[in-house]
């Protein structure tokens, strides 16, 4: 099993997922720094990603876009803002408007990957994922989601209007 | 604070209840007031026991509860399942879980390519 574990919390707007893999650290740190195997696993399926710029260093600046069914291009940024090879990962990553650059005023999410050596030469995996509001979340994931789901969520968003006081 | 831990199951579960209209219907329906089974059977073409089997689904994916009221059971809405926040970051949970999974697809190729 890949995926040892996943939590999210409401209150904090984070998303914590743990994962073990039969790879040393230091391959799978290659599926992040390497455009053409992170655009192998980065769009979920329908959405396939594509890296026209991966600068894998600290401060460095990718831009990607996700191509939908319909031939439409949903487009993306990332900025590194700490690498420690194999160890650790610091990104932001947000939306970018149609010309493929930062959208002005809509913050970017947080991510954090842990890469930690298991005893049997595999890798365990951690990534975190920190948003700012709840619109933030809302139109980074109908950038990029499976199109049923996406549906759903519009349509329970719809019956919700605003989030119910817990 | 609350820190809830979904497995892949259960996150599964979820969307696999929002992905067909009638169910979305009904938890729209449960949304704004209880209805017995029966009563949200009478605004569907198809039979009492396939409104159940539809209720259930929202029933294990926690975003309906049943109550027994008499000789009825009574739907209603799981406010808590329904939050907002919640539902959208287990929807980037799920995308998270896949893209890990992905991961382990391309790992795994490598490893028999060497």
């Amino acid at each position: 099993m890949t995926v040892i574990s996943s939590s999210t919390n409401a209150d904090e707007l984070t998303l914590e997922l743990v994962a073990e893999f039969d790879a040393p650290p230091e391959r799978v740190w290659s599926v992040w720094e390497d455009p053409r195997k992170l655009e192998r696993w980065w769009g979920p399926p329908g959405y396939p990603a594509t890296f026209t710029r991966h600068d894998f260093e600290v401060g460095g600046q990718s831009r990607y876009y996700m191509t939908g069914p319909e031939g439409e291009k949903h487009f993306g940024w990332w900025r590194i803002d700490a690498l420690e090879d194999p160890r650790r990962i610091e990104f932001a990553n947000g939306l970018a408007g149609n010309d493929g650059e930062p959208v002005p005023g809509l913050p970017p999410a947080g991510g954090v990957v842990e890469l930690e050596n298991r005893t049997n030469g595999g890798t365990r995996m951690l990534v975190r994922t920190e948003f700012v509001n709840v619109e933030q979340m809302e139109r980074m994931l109908e950038m990029g989601m499976q199109e049923g789901m996406r549906m759903a969520l519009g349509q329970i968003d719809a019956l919700l209007g605003e989030p119910v006081a817990a | 604070m609350t820190s809830e831990a979904f497995s892949e199951a259960e996150a599964d579960r979820v969307f696999h209840a929002l992905s067909d209209s009638t169910r979305r219907d009904i938890l729209a329906r449960a949304i704004q007031r209880e209805h017995s089974v029966s009563a949200l059977a009478r605004h569907y073409e198809i039979s009492l026991t396939a409104v159940q089997k539809h209720v259930t689904v929202l029933e294990r994916a926690a975003l309906i509860s049943k109550q027994r009221s008499g000789r009825e059971q009574l739907v209603a809405a799981n406010p808590d399942t329904l939050r907002r926040a919640n539902t959208l970051l287990k929807a980037f949970e799920q995308l998270w879980i896949d893209r890990a999974n992905r991961i382990a697809e391309i790992l795994a190729e490598e490893g028999e390519a060497r």
